[in-house]
């Protein structure tokens, strides 16, 4: 009997690699997909993928969909929920190549939509809220058909195959973006399949991890008495959701978030000042539960920044770099160098210790004008 | 003297050239615009020199036996792992798991390194490995060593930031470590004490120093001025009495 990808096991690798101009600068896909290409030894071709910010300006007021769909009574089933809660400005089938490596991909769809205003007083909740309850109720119940992405002027771009390959079946070298953040894959634990490669999304948080996180039971516990759904068969997925929840919804600054997902060890933190200790104390006891154990090395992709980091005791590669106005973290220095060759300066960070890029503040206003 | 444009090759290529060359009885060879090719050097037995310029890829010299390589430029993650005998010089940073379980051969570092530096390093009777680094290391250091000797010089240190990482040396149960300057005691491991250098010990670093000095054009009297610590551990089973039944 021949055993299908997931139920046997291969030894572990992945890559990652993200870049941001903070001056705003969009650029092509192509230097990602270079610098992910060069790290190739590192993915076995059953996961890649791409999150990228800045690509819809001409949409940049709402909310990108990028959906897949594995049949078309998931597609109308979607549909359906779709047009009863939005108003949709457009809608289009992912533009995509054919590319001989690639196996058959699922239906592939996006849709530019702004939630009705009637709906979401129905709900009384939060725009947002609406937006991430309507994401996991499409994952969670209908059969066949999960969200990629769902924030605003971003899309994510997934599939089974490598990096490069995937860049190229999504014609990534036709997007113009200001971040880039990529993956590439080897699933050790969990399946291979399109909706299970990284990035993993929530509104405009995209996640790419390298590692395993051995505390998902108690993640997933924890985010699900939030109203958060894990569907998508990969510990990565509540990485995204946790971040979220503390950024987005808790108010946490994003430096105070990391430092909950890789907290400081009780004994650094008896030796901090009394006025840190408390924090640090406090933070650790509410959020224990969304501590991530285990080795990782992730990048937070999100609109305006992104947020590489490692776990506290650095079990996974991490490397970063700058070069004028664009800040780079990668699995490898070499994935750097490879797309930016006179890097001016290339830094390791601790275990724990996050590396944010953020757009410059005028750069920012522009943009959102 | 032979010189090979690495940009754009595969390792497996770069790596069948070099050993190629290498048979065909190629005393030194120049690799230039290297950039992540890993294994470079790996299981190569012999009396050779590599010059790499660029950045090598993971598992530089893995398994090397003999060869001197010379690295112009930051290296990655497993420089030397399970090597068994030559020189690495690197005047740029190397990161994590540097000399993972290393069994002879030695490695200089002008610039830092990163966690589990000499993880489960190892010594057997002439195989005694030795690793140099230049400037600071991460946490875990010389994690699990089981021989051989690690010396961490701590140069052009920036004011308040320490030499070394926490948990320096856990499960450490044979070898020596060498730091210059103090160690916090709240960053050592369990299993090890920090004593003072014997007279013999000194000798041996100013050698050790002094070679180090030579490979990056520096004075080895200014770096001895400062004195050392010497890390070794209690014991030499430290879990001997963990899986009793």
């Amino acid at each position: 009997m021949m055993l299908k990808e997931g139920e046997y096991r291969i030894p572990s690798g992945c890559a990652i690699s993200g870049f941001i101009n903070r001056d705003g600068r969009r650029v092509n896909g192509s230097a990602i997909i270079q610098s992910m290409a060069l790290m190739q030894e590192r993915s076995n071709g059953l996961g890649g993928g791409f999150a990228a910010y800045g690509i819809y300006p001409e949409y940049q007021d709402y909310y990108a969909l990028h959906l897949l769909f594995e049949d078309k009574l998931s597609r109308n089933q979607v549909e359906e929920l779709i047009k009863d809660n939005f108003y949709i400005e457009a809608e289009d089938r992912i533009p995509t190549r054919h590319v001989r490596s690639i196996g058959k991909a699922p239906l592939l769809w996006r849709y530019f939509v702004t939630p009705r205003m009637a709906k979401i007083e129905e709900s009384q909740e939060t725009e947002a809220d609406f937006m991430s309850r309507l994401v996991m109720r499409i994952n969670d119940s209908v059969a066949g058909a999960y969200v990629v992405s769902s924030g605003k002027n971003m899309g994510a771009f997934k599939g089974v195959g490598y990096p490069e390959d995937i860049g190229e079946f999504f014609r990534l070298d036709e997007y113009q973006a200001y971040s880039w953040i990529a993956h590439g894959r080897f699933p050790t634990n969990t399946p291979g399949w399109w909706g299970g490669a990284h990035p993993f999304t929530l509104l405009d948080w995209s996640v790419v991890h390298n590692g395993e996180i051995s505390s998902y039971g108690a993640n997933r516990r924890f985010l699900e008495m939030y109203g958060y759904k894990m569907t998508l068969q990969t510990d990565t997925e509540v990485v995204a959701y946790a971040i979220d929840l503390l950024v987005r919804r808790h108010g946490l600054p994003l430096e105070t978030a990391a430092r909950v997902l890789a907290a400081p060890f009780w004994q650094e933190i008896d030796r901090l000042p009394a006025v840190e200790r408390e924090l640090y104390t406090h933070l650790r006891v509410v959020y224990g539960n969304l501590l991530l154990n285990g080795p990782f090395s992730i990048i937070v992709g999100f609109s305006g920044g992104f947020m590489a980091l490692n776990d506290r005791i650095k079990l996974r590669p991490l490397v970063a770099a700058s070069c004028g106005a664009t800040l780079y973290a990668a699995s490898e220095e070499a994935a750097i160098r490879e797309i930016c060759p006179d890097v001016e300066k290339v830094w390791y960070p601790r275990g724990g210790e996050p590396v944010i890029g953020r757009l410059e503040e005028e750069t920012q206003c522009r943009l959102s004008a | 003297m032979e010189t090979l444009n690495a940009r754009g090759l595969h390792y497996q290529v770069l790596n069948e050239t070099v050993r190629k060359l290498l048979d065909n009885g190629c005393r030194e060879l120049v690799l230039k615009n290297v950039n992540g090719q890993r294994y470079i050097g790996a299981g190569l037995q012999g009396q050779a020199r590599l010059e790499i310029h660029g950045v090598p890829g993971n598992n530089l010299a893995a398994l090397m036996d003999g060869l001197e390589i010379e690295v112009f430029g930051n290296a990655q993650d497993g420089v030397g792992n399970t090597m068994n005998g030559g020189t690495v010089v690197i005047h740029g940073n190397a990161t994590d798991i540097t000399g993972y379980a290393m069994r002879g051969g030695r490695i200089f570092i002008r610039g830092n390194v990163g966690y589990r530096v000499g993880i489960h390093m190892k010594a057997f009777r002439d195989k005694k490995p030795l690793i140099v680094i230049g400037g600071q290391a991460g946490d875990f250091f010389g994690e699990y060593m089981a021989g051989g000797t690690l010396v961490l010089l701590g140069l052009d240190l920036p004011p308040g930031k320490p030499v070394v990482g926490n948990f320096v040396a856990t499960g450490m149960h044979g070898g020596e470590i060498f730091i210059r300057g103090q160690v916090d005691p709240f960053s050592l491991g369990k299993e090890v004490k920090a004593v003072a250098p014997t007279v013999a010990d000194q000798q041996r670093l100013q050698e050790i120093v002094g070679e180090f000095a030579r490979y990056f054009d520096l004075e080895a009297e200014k770096i001895l001025a400062r004195p050392f610590t010497k890390l070794i551990p209690y014991n030499k089973r430290p879990y001997g009495t963990l899986y009793t039944y």
